[in-house]
């Protein structure tokens, strides 16, 4: 059996199970190996998983329903990986480009897991920062109701406790 | 520093448990994604901030008390079949074996433990135990966790959790999985059904090995997808009930066999017995097999209990690293098929012929000296 992604023989099967249908998978060693998807439980299973992976005419592989980012030329300050970089490679450079590119993220991240928002495990010096954090989303968003409603005066308070917020996170 | 052979002379210790009540799962096992804050995930850094990075890791990895007596090599100290030997133990993943500097791994001396450095996150950890344990494996892996945050400054965002390279891991990093052992389920027809549920509810399943919804080996994996938008413990909770259902079909298939067709089962178990016993060339493919249904006989009564951690232990040991470290040697295939049949003759030696369930004693054999029962 062909490799389906390469003319070499296929030496690694896999079935997966995509939305109720079961789908077969047949890679050579290299395709499997760049692929990532020769370990078992290898964390890039997920990607082969959710089919993100599709064969194009020109065998080349491209991820699948690929989300084409608008405003070309954003860089990362801290390591330099870019936007074309992302679109390239599907991962990030460094903890501070989930920062740089958080607007491309989002929609990577549809369909991907359970829902947007962290609700695990908390490194126990981030736990006060994590919370007063959180609270500042929901108050920015409040505060956005607030002034789409044309409730100034509740818009006020809201701008005050934020504040309030930010200068303790500063302080520390 | 602990030597290679050393570290491979024993067991790993999820090869020798057992879980009686859920004799279907094999292993359960945890692995956990982290990274460092300030610097490039493993696959943008550079060579020399590769090296940077597993400076300030190691130490506090080889730190934290169950590796303090393990085991710990950069990979480039490695030979090509080493790596190999540790990826068919699931102690490095296939990838990080690809790996030479910059990269390393630090295993505790019982295997259940296993941290390998700058891998595709700088961290990845896991955390493995015999049969269903996934919340035993968890909290081992999450006490080491929280040891090692105190000392390294994680990647950590209050909103998006822990930071990862792919986001496919983001937020709890973690990735929750058991290997199944499902001869039943495969030889009644169900195995499809059943996967395509699990499935349905969002964990992802595969065959171990092999082609289609039949797997070498009738070895199955079923793990989490979603890492983002539920807790640990609720991921491991759901994880939990399925594959104890699964579990408890593949029990109640074993016994509807074992009730309308006791011959076709005592048939194929015996047959195998008289292959792995007798056979002087076997591929891996024929090996998984028919070791798929000596343990299945283990569970069933046609052999001691013990036959089962013995299965589990062959299959690792018949693998193609595994043979070319017990010959020393690289090894031809026809080669290899020849020391796999040794090594699986010589463990089995021991192994009494399958209880006799029809007629109610033992099988007569000829050879048969005065083994213990
Ligand atoms: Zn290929
Ligand atoms: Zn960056």
């Amino acid at each position: 059996m062909k490799c389906d992604y390469c003319d070499n023989k296929a030496t690694v099967f896999l079935t997966q199970l995509a939305e109720g249908q079961m789908k077969k998978v047949c890679l050579c060693e290299s395709c499997a190996k760049e692929r990532g998807v020769t370990d078992p439980t290898g964390f890039s299973m997920a990607e082969m998983l959710l089919g993100n992976f599709q064969k194009t005419v020109s065998g080349a592989v491209e991820p699948q329903g690929s989300v084409k980012f608008m405003g070309s030329g954003k860089i990362c300050p801290e390591c330099g990986f870019s936007m074309e970089d992302l679109q390239k490679v599907r991962r990030f450079g460094c903890a501070n480009c989930y920062k740089v590119f958080a607007n491309e993220l989002a929609p990577m991240l549809r369909g991907m897991h359970k829902g947007t928002t962290h609700l695990g495990k908390v490194p126990v010096g981030l736990i006060e920062t994590h919370y007063r954090q959180l609270r500042i989303e929901e108050l920015q968003q409040k505060l956005e109701q607030a002034i789409s409603s044309e409730s100034y005066e509740d818009a006020a308070g809201i701008r005050d406790e934020i504040r309030k917020l930010d200068e303790t996170e500063v302080a520390e | 520093m602990m030597r290679f052979s050393t570290l491979l002379k024993h067991p790993a210790d999820w090869m020798i448990g057992s879980d009686e009540a859920h004799s279907a799962v094999i292993t359960s096992r945890i692995r956990l994604a982290r990274n460092l804050r300030g610097h490039p995930f493993p696959g943008w850094a550079k060579k020399g901030e590769r090296a940077a990075i597993l400076d300030i890791i190691r130490p506090a990895v080889e730190d934290l008390a169950p590796m303090k007596d393990g085991f710990s090599r950069e990979l480039s100290e490695l030979s090509s079949l080493q790596k190999q030997v540790l990826v068919e133990r699931h102690l490095i993943s296939r990838e990080h074996a690809a790996r030479t500097d910059g990269s390393g791994a630090v295993i505790e001396r019982r295997q259940s433990l296993s941290i390998m450095l700058n891998e595709e996150d700088h961290l990845r950890m896991q955390s493995i135990r015999p049969g269903l344990q996934l919340t035993e494996a968890y909290e081992a892996l999450n006490d080491l966790d929280s040891e090692l945050e105190q000392k390294l400054d994680y990647a950590f965002d209050p909103h998006w959790g822990y930071l990862t390279t792919c986001p496919t891991n983001l937020g709890t990093g973690m990735r929750a999985s058991a290997m199944l052992h499902l001869p039943a389920l495969v030889l009644s027809d169900q195995i499809g059904q059943v996967l395509q549920a699990v499935n349905k509810i969002g964990l992802a399943v595969r065959g171990l090995y092999g082609e289609g919804t039949e797997s070498l080996g009738n070895l199955y994996q079923i793990s989490n997808q979603s890492t983002l938008g539920e807790s640990e413990e609720a991921i491991i909770r759901r994880l939990e009930r399925v594959i104890s259902q699964v579990a408890s079909h593949e029990q109640n298939a074993r016994e509807k066999l074992m009730e309308d067709d006791p011959d076709m089962v005592a048939d194929k178990i015996g047959r195998a017995y008289g292959v792995l016993r007798h056979a002087f060339l076997i591929d891996s493919k024929e090996a998984l097999n028919y070791l798929s249904l000596l343990r299945l006989g283990g569970n069933l009564g046609f052999f001691a209990k013990e036959t089962v951690n013995l299965c589990d232990s062959l299959l690792m040991d018949i693998q193609q690293a595994h043979l070319q470290l017990h010959a020393g040697m690289k090894l031809s295939p026809e080669h290899r098929d020849s020391i796999r049949a040794e090594i699986l003759r010589s463990r089995l030696q021991s192994l009494d012929s399958p209880y006799n369930f029809s007629s109610g004693h033992k099988a007569d054999r000829p050879d048969s000296g005065d083994q213990p029962d």
